[in-house]
């Protein structure tokens, strides 16, 4: 059966948007809208799952199902979804407050369960909707309303805490490099289990320009390295610089200097996720920070399809459950 | 095997055994209530236990109960006092005497009762020798550890493991004190043991010697047989409340061609649902063991936005953490069952012990207006009937529902007549299909129980989004209006209040109008039953109604309430269903509240009614 072809419009439900003017959730918005028509998926087969903050609004401005939840929960509903619908693509958005912080303890167990879902986390590094106080993503020394003296927190990073879980698709993007959104989403759509795409987003109004270093085209080159399997790490602006593993640790080279042999390969194949992890920890400005699929390991058994297989093995085993063989097993007596 | 010596028929019995948490007292209690209900008797067991998994052996916080009634008439509760109490040691022996009736008989395990038991027991001498104990009970001291050590040598146990067969050494010499058949434990033997044959074996010496011991010692004089209980004809098993709770989810599930998704996080007393329900993965059952209870709610929420049947199950602790998801659920007008097992509070409380204290949490313990409805099955049996009847509010109304058990009902057990399946309540449901695609979906539309579609994901055209936000009349889409809020505030609480038009009317024990009428709702139903009544056969003008519907109440409920001078409400609380009764219907409801972690007495309650009869009153 041929499917109608769709175009990004047909997924814009109608329902105005309301983010504030120059928010960076538009351009994730937009790439949804845009990866969406090319995976053939009918739009009533996909549900957006959120939980709490600015992010978690996206549901309401996608033409598909959608559920618009409670603070930090968004994996919990799409496990209760997930498991007992696998025919559904599913979705879940959310936020450095409402993944790291309220939702912390589900983030863990919906990757370490590997769910097959898609989770786009949205990291501003500040609470939006609450206006403006500092998140599990704030820099230390952050002065937000509700650190006037600075954060003394120590910030939390959503690569390392997914390594640490065994997630079997992590990767990371920018709101400011489009085309590079779009292909994150779209491999993290095409990975079975669960994947999560950070996303560095620009909240305009309480955090601006946070991730500059990282989102300003000028200082892109510099300060981020673009991952991609079986290369070299490069970038600068002229790819002038390299990323070296020397002992146990990472080191900015010259390519001059170096040659390209002694490179780091990424490989994000790779099942032990030690060099990954290293990877994630490259924090500016120090190093350089890498943007692209960390780890993407194919073939770990997913939670919704195990739920399902012990049912169907169960059937197999033992037949049909029926009720009246369920009430009359094991010791019963006859009143006359 | 049957017995040479004198049998003396009596109409009930009521035993309890109670030892050391790791003497196998809850597996003797199990199999003695078995035997019972398999040899026709009425049955009803009251298991008490401490939270702690091994509490200091030999101390009084150690000591497990297991308490059984069973008998030739329909009995409502495991009674109040004791006729035959064995123990297996002093801390056992004190901590459960005061409920012995004077003249019953006392068994206990003379080698557990050594100086180092007393130390540990905090008891000066041997409780065994007092004189007084002597005069008013009828005392047998049984060398149990070493008559079992005998029994069981010839199967090279180790002494140790030998000594852990001494329960059914005394299940043995109970069987054989009440006429009971070996054989259903004998199988259970088998069935449990089959595969370590030296353990099975020892195990069979130590019952057969514990029944030998009472036949051939000449301490024992009679025996005594309880005749099978005229009960409705049909097939009987025994069963537990949260088996049946469990079987009742199964049964609903089926009724309504749904599968069962069951997200839940470990708590006592709710546990055993999980336990009972992975057994049956094969009728489409799916189990999830979430991280925490938010979690296990939420999850419940997901699987029920995806079109399947969601359950949820906790005690009061875990209900708290699940009240803001249970909150959407009610507010995006989802079907679900939200099960408490409630037990005693506040906070952690009483694990292991009983208590009504959850009911306004249920009614009140969201933020919000947020009412949703209330069922609570009033015995072990009854929770497989009110599980069907939970789910098929919640489909019909869109709506989570509440069901109260307690720890009382969860762990005890009784006779079940087997249902005939056809009989069963079959569910409707129905989802929407794709509609003319210029309409627009309407997913907040109300049908004339006020209820919206169930539309699933997967279905063409109906794509809408669901949320926490205050959502449109009919489009469901967000508003702030204030209008609109108020009428969608009203609308899902008349929605609930309209359930009460299709729930039976409440029905009464008694005449309609009286000097007195004793309300309750859940676990106490057996108590109160038998208490009210004796009052009756007394001749007193008392009437029992006893709630299983509390959110809606019945719709006729308000005028029985005003048809007595009276009306007294016994509750494991400090009056929660009274503050609902009065706040609803102005009626001066008294109160009669217990919180000690333990189910009422026939008597205190029947102390309780006489204390607002006329006679009492005026006096």
């Amino acid at each position: 059966m041929s499917l109608p072809v769709l175009k990004a419009a047909d997924f814009a439900s109608d329902q105005d948007v309301r983010w504030c003017p120059g928010c960076g959730d538009y351009s994730i918005l937009a790439q949804m809208k845009k990866v969406l028509p090319e995976l053939g998926v009918p739009r009533e087969k996909i549900v957006f799952v959120s939980g709490i903050g600015c992010s978690s609004r996206f549901p309401y401005y996608m033409n598909t199902y959608g559920m618009h939840s409670i603070h930090g929960r968004a994996p919990t509903f799409a496990t209760g979804l997930k498991a007992t619908r696998p025919d559904l693509m599913v979705w879940v958005i959310t936020g450095d407050g409402d993944a790291l912080s309220i939702g912390g303890n589900h983030f863990i167990h919906v990757l370490r369960r590997n769910l097959d879902i898609n989770i786009v986390l949205f990291n501003n590094r500040i609470y939006g909707l609450t206006k403006g106080q500092y998140s599990p993503t704030s820099t230390e020394g952050q002065v937000t309303k509700s650190t006037p003296m600075g954060s003394i927190d120590h910030p939390l990073s959503p690569l390392s805490l997914a390594l640490a879980a065994e997630a079997t698709f992590v990767a990371r993007s920018l709101d400011a490099h489009v085309k590079h959104l779009g292909m994150v989403l779209k491999r993290a759509s095409e990975h079975k289990g669960t994947s999560l795409v950070e996303v560095y987003q620009n909240c305009n109004v309480f955090n601006d320009g946070a991730m500059a270093y990282a989102q300003e085209k000028k200082q892109r080159a510099e300060n981020v390295v673009e991952l991609e399997h079986g290369k070299p790490l490069v970038f600068g602006k002229d790819n002038e610089k390299g990323i070296r593993l020397i002992g146990n640790h990472l080191r900015v080279v010259d390519r001059s200097e170096v040659p390209d042999d002694d490179l780091l390969i990424h490989d994000e194949k790779d099942p032990n996720p030690s060099i990954q992890m290293m990877l994630a920890r490259m924090r500016h400005p120090e190093m350089p920070e890498p943007i692209g699929v960390l780890r993407d390991v194919a073939g770990v058994a997913t939670y919704d399809d195990q739920i399902n297989d012990q049912v169907k093995l169960a059937k197999e085993q033992r037949g049909d459950g029926d009720l009246e063989k369920l009430f009359n097993a094991g010791d019963t007596w006859v009143v006359d | 095997m049957t017995t040479s010596k004198d049998v003396k028929s009596v109409s009930g019995i009521t035993v309890r055994l109670a030892g050391d948490s790791g003497d196998g007292m809850q597996l003797l209690g199990t199999q003695l209530t078995n035997t019972s209900a398999l040899a026709g008797n009425d049955v009803a067991t009251f298991p008490d236990f401490p939270a702690e998994i091994r509490a200091p052996r030999g101390t009084r916080a150690g000591v497990s109960g297991f308490q059984v009634q069973f008998a030739r008439e329909e009995i409502f509760t495991p009674g109040d006092t004791l006729d035959a109490l064995v123990v297996m040691n002093p801390a056992a022996m004190v901590t459960n005497l005061q409920d012995l009736r004077k003249g019953g008989i006392l068994i206990a395990n003379e080698d557990g009762f050594t100086d180092k038991d007393f130390k540990l027991a905090k008891v000066d001498s041997n409780p065994l020798d007092a004189t007084v104990i002597n005069d008013t009970y009828r005392v047998f001291k049984v060398p149990m550890t070493r008559l079992t050590r005998d029994a069981v040598s010839e199967h090279g146990l180790s002494p140790k493991i030998a000594d852990r067969c001494k329960n059914f050494f005394a299940m043995g010499l109970v069987y054989w004190l009440f006429g009971r058949s070996l054989d259903p434990t004998l199988r259970f033997i088998e069935a449990k043991f089959g595969k370590k044959p030296e353990v099975a074996s020892a195990n069979e010496a130590a019952l057969r010697a514990g029944w030998a011991y009472g036949e051939t010692t000449e301490a024992f004089g009679e025996s005594y047989q309880v005749e099978a209980a005229d009960l409705t004809p049909g097939t009987y098993r025994n069963i537990m409340g949260n088996q049946a709770l469990a079987w009742g989810l199964v049964a609903a599930s089926k009724l309504s061609g749904k599968d069962l998704f069951y997200g839940t996080y470990p708590i006592t007393p709710a546990s055993d649902i999980l336990h009972e329900l992975t057994k049956h993965k094969n009728f489409g059952v799916r189990t999830f063991q979430a991280e925490d209870e938010i979690a296990a709610m939420c999850a419940t929420i997901g699987a029920a936005f995806g079109g399947t049947m969601g359950v949820t199950a906790s005690s009061g602790p875990g209900i708290a953490l699940k009240a803001e998801a249970m909150g959407l659920g009610m507010m995006l007008e989802l079907p679900m069952v939200v099960i408490n097992v409630q037990r005693g509070g506040p906070s952690t409380g009483l694990p292991t012990k009983t208590e009504q204290s959850d009911l306004l949490q249920a009614m009140f313990g969201r933020n919000g207006e947020s009412p949703i409805p209330i069922v609570a099955p009033c015995s072990p049996a009854d929770c497989f009937d009110m599980a069907i009847e939970a789910w098929r509010i919640a489909t019909e109304c869109m709506v989570p529902v509440m069901l109260l058990s307690d720890g009382y009902i969860a762990n005890g057990s009784e006779p079940w007549k087997i249902p005939d399946i056809k009989s069963l309540p079959q569910i409707q449901i129905t989802h929407p299909e794709g509609a003319d695609p210029a309409e627009p979906f309407l997913p907040y539309l109300r049908d004339k129980n006020l209820s919206r579609p169930w539309a699933i994901p997967g279905t063409e055209g109906l794509m809408h989004r669901v949320g926490g936000l205050e959502k449109e009349h009919e489009t469901g889409n967000v508003s702030y209006d204030p209008a609109n809020h108020h009428l969608m505030v009203e609308t899902r609480a008349n929605k609930v209040a309209k359930i009460a038009e299709r729930i039976p009317d409440q029905d009464i024990l008694g005449e309609s109008s009286g000097d007195l009428l004793v309300v309750s709702w859940g676990g106490t139903y057996g108590a109160c039953h038998t208490a009210v009544r004796r009052c009756q056969e007394a001749g007193h003008q008392v009437s029992h109604v006893h709630l299983r519907y509390i959110n809606p109440f019945p719709k006729n409920l308000g005028e029985l309430l005003r048809s007595f001078d009276r009306v007294l409400v016994p509750e494991l609380n400090m009056g929660q269903l009274r503050m609902l009764l009065r706040s609803k219907y102005l009626v001066d409801c008294l109160g009669f509240n217990k919180v000690q972690g333990k189910p009422f007495s026939v008597s205190e309650l029947i102390e309780a009614i006489e204390t607002h009869l006329p006679a009492a009153v005026a006096a």
